[in-house]
């Protein structure tokens, strides 16, 4: 089963590193969130995939011999909110950034950092 | 004397309480202000506490859940985690003083909510024993910088905005793909069981990876060489107190990480001392040199913050005693001196109008005492006895020598000789030259009693630092022997029983 996890693993951070250098913003959300959801699987692999018996101490007994890993489906739970808030707001920020700027290409996005700064030392000049 | 399990969770439930109180009291912005004020001042009584409590060489530790190590997510403090969270209570004081006269943030009511947001994350970051833990309180800060740095909505501050989010969440992805690495390869989170643990790892290939992989998730944090373009690219945007807090706290919290996990999960061999010293030359040089190309006070500030890591890093590199020890000086120093020139970065700015060198001036004349004020962190940044900054350069440059690493210790001189140019170019500028004619207006006449208090407090400190070292030096040298001694920190956390199943 492992293979098979990894190679998508793989496809889906590939993917995601192609959406990610994409010059739209939107694009680059799209990225983020298969990035993320690529990190999950990871966790996943990781914590290895034996047995698929619940993690339950039957009656009787105090401890368990065999069980899948419960772990990393918490840890994957706290990543699967974190990543979504995160996103939520990146989405909020660059539907934001699109009302006022009107733009998407981050190429064109010089507010901050204003091309001309980088030929005169001054970058209040620049702007005149 | 307070259990070890109240001393490690009240910094915690200071600023969640601050947080939970400052955004019911919206709609009172007054008296939300000084809710804030007090929430920040119960942190700093909460980490004096710790600090007091830690201050003799014994390192705290807790469970939460009362989950048995490594089992439960553990708490954990040694010197250095107390003196990172009582430095970070002083700032969250200081500039909670600092913005009641500061006419930027009111009008805001999300800011304070928010700040105490970026506190809990910054100081859950420094106290925890889990490096999934880490993680978490890694998110809860960012998330909170994110608002911060966008809270005014200009299209300057959105379009850093998407840069900084951008930027930070793919590495912070990266960072969970290493924790994700770490747990398949040894099969635990906690940090002390990890560092009993990885040792036993017996491919060495998988070791050196998966340290790579923590460097680079924490180098971006820490905005080291060569992937600092977030820093240069967002900070001048923010308002003062919101850049003096990040300023002072968010790429300290990377080098705390990188601090951490390079002396207790990955303790620093050959290859890996020569892969962090020339990273730490190369950030010093960069940025030091981005300083040196800007006429934008915020711009040169923002380019030193990433050159006074790479001080930070070399004791890292090192990892002798004497060179962690200055590493830990740096950071509290840095901390100190950074966030004092931003604030007052922005009394300057409201004083002449403008953040560009080139259109204010005469500052000397119209505000002495903001001069002398500005000359303490100015020349302390810079390296000149007798102020904090010689004796942490100090530590630095000696370790290096120490140990033959000429290299490392050259770059930090010469760097220290350039930072002072840019340095003398703010003051220049900004006080010495006569005024240009046309000057913009000030911008408001208002009181500056609180931000003059919170930058005399801040000077006040690093001059206490320069003129009495021995006791600073020496806390830093135990906690650097704390540092170095890891076993100290595992029995803390495990009770003595380093094996258990």
């Amino acid at each position: 089963m492992e293979p098979l996890y990894i190679i998508t693993i793989g496809v889906m951070a590939g993917v995601a590193a192609y959406l990610l250098m994409s010059r739209n913003v939107l694009r680059m959300v799209l990225g983020l969130l298969l990035l993320g959801n690529a990190a999950n699987l990871t966790i996943f692999v990781a914590g290895r995939m034996g047995s698929n018996l619940p993690p339950l101490v039957s009656a009787g007994e105090t401890t368990i011999a065999i069980s899948a890993n419960p772990l990393p489906q918490a840890l994957i739970l706290t990543a699967i909110v974190i990543s979504f808030s995160l996103v939520a707001f990146t989405v909020v920020l660059l539907h934001k950034t699109w009302q006022r700027l009107q733009i998407v290409d981050t190429e064109k996005m010089r507010e901050a950092e204003p091309v001309e700064s980088t030929h005169t030392v001054d970058g209040s000049e620049a702007r005149q | 004397m307070m259990s070890s399990h109240a001393l490690l969770t009240f910094p915690i439930a200071a600023p969640l309480v601050g947080l939970a109180l400052t955004t019911l009291l919206w709609r009172t912005p007054r008296l939300q202000r000084w809710t804030s004020l007090t929430a920040s001042a119960a942190f700093l009584w909460s980490a004096i506490v710790l600090l007091s409590a830690t201050m003799d060489g014994t390192i705290l530790a807790t469970q939460f859940g009362s989950w048995q190590a490594p089992f439960g997510i553990s708490f954990v403090a040694d010197n250095l985690t107390a003196a990172m969270v009582l430095i970070t209570a002083i700032m969250a004081v200081v500039i909670a003083v600092y913005q009641l006269t500061d006419p930027e943030e009111s009008g805001r009511p999300m800011f304070h909510p928010l700040y105490h947001g970026l506190l809990l994350g910054v100081t859950g970051a420094f106290m925890t024993g889990d490096i999934f833990n880490m993680y978490v309180w890694f998110e809860i800060m960012l998330i909170a910088s994110f608002g911060l740095l966008v809270l005014g909505g200009t299209k300057e501050q959105l379009d850093a905005g998407v840069k900084y989010v951008m930027l930070n969440l793919v590495m912070t992805t990266v960072f969970l793909v290493a924790v994700a690495f770490l747990y398949g390869a040894t099969g635990t989170l906690n940090m002390a069981d990890l560092a009993h643990r990885v040792p036993m790892i017996e491919n060495t290939g998988l070791v050196a990876t998966l340290a790579l992989l923590f460097l680079l998730a924490f180098a971006s944090k820490a905005a080291l060489f060569p992937l600092f373009f977030w820093l240069p690219a967002s900070y001048h945007t923010a308002s003062t107190p919101v850049l003096a807090i990040f300023a002072a706290l968010l790429t300290k919290v990377g080098v705390y990480a990188i601090v951490r996990c390079f002396t207790l999960i990955f303790p620093v061999t050959e290859g890996l001392s020569t892969i962090i010293g020339t990273i730490a030359a190369l950030t010093m040089i960069t940025g030091v040199l981005g300083a040196a190309s800007h006429f934008d006070i915020r711009k040169i500030l923002s380019f030193h913050i990433i050159s006074q890591i790479g001080y930070m890093l070399v004791g890292v590199a090192l990892a002798t005693p004497l060179a962690l020890a200055g590493s830990v000086l740096y950071i509290v120093h840095h901390i100190i001196v950074k966030a004092n020139l931003f604030l007052i970065g922005g009394v300057i700015k409201r004083k002449s109008g403008s953040y560009q060198l080139k259109q204010i001036g005469g500052l000397h004349r119209t505000a002495p005492f903001l001069a002398i004020l500005f000359c303490i962190p100015a020349l302390s940044l810079a390296g000149l006895p007798p102020l904090s900054g010689f004796w942490a350069k100090y530590l630095v440059v000696k370790p290096s020598l120490d140990v033959g690493s000429w290299y490392l210790a050259a770059t930090a001189l010469i760097v220290g000789v350039l930072t002072l140019y840019s340095m003398l170019k703010i003051w220049n500028e900004a006080f010495w030259k006569t005024p240009v004619m046309a000057a913009p207006a000030p911008e408001s006449t208002g009181s500056f009693k609180a931000q003059y208090a919170a930058i005399i407090v801040l000077s006040a400190i690093t001059l206490c630092i320069g003129l009495n070292p021995e006791p600073f030096v020496a806390f830093s040298v135990e906690s650097a022997n704390q540092l170095t001694d890891s076993s100290r920190y595992i029995n803390a956390v495990l009770g003595g029983s380093n094996a258990p199943n």
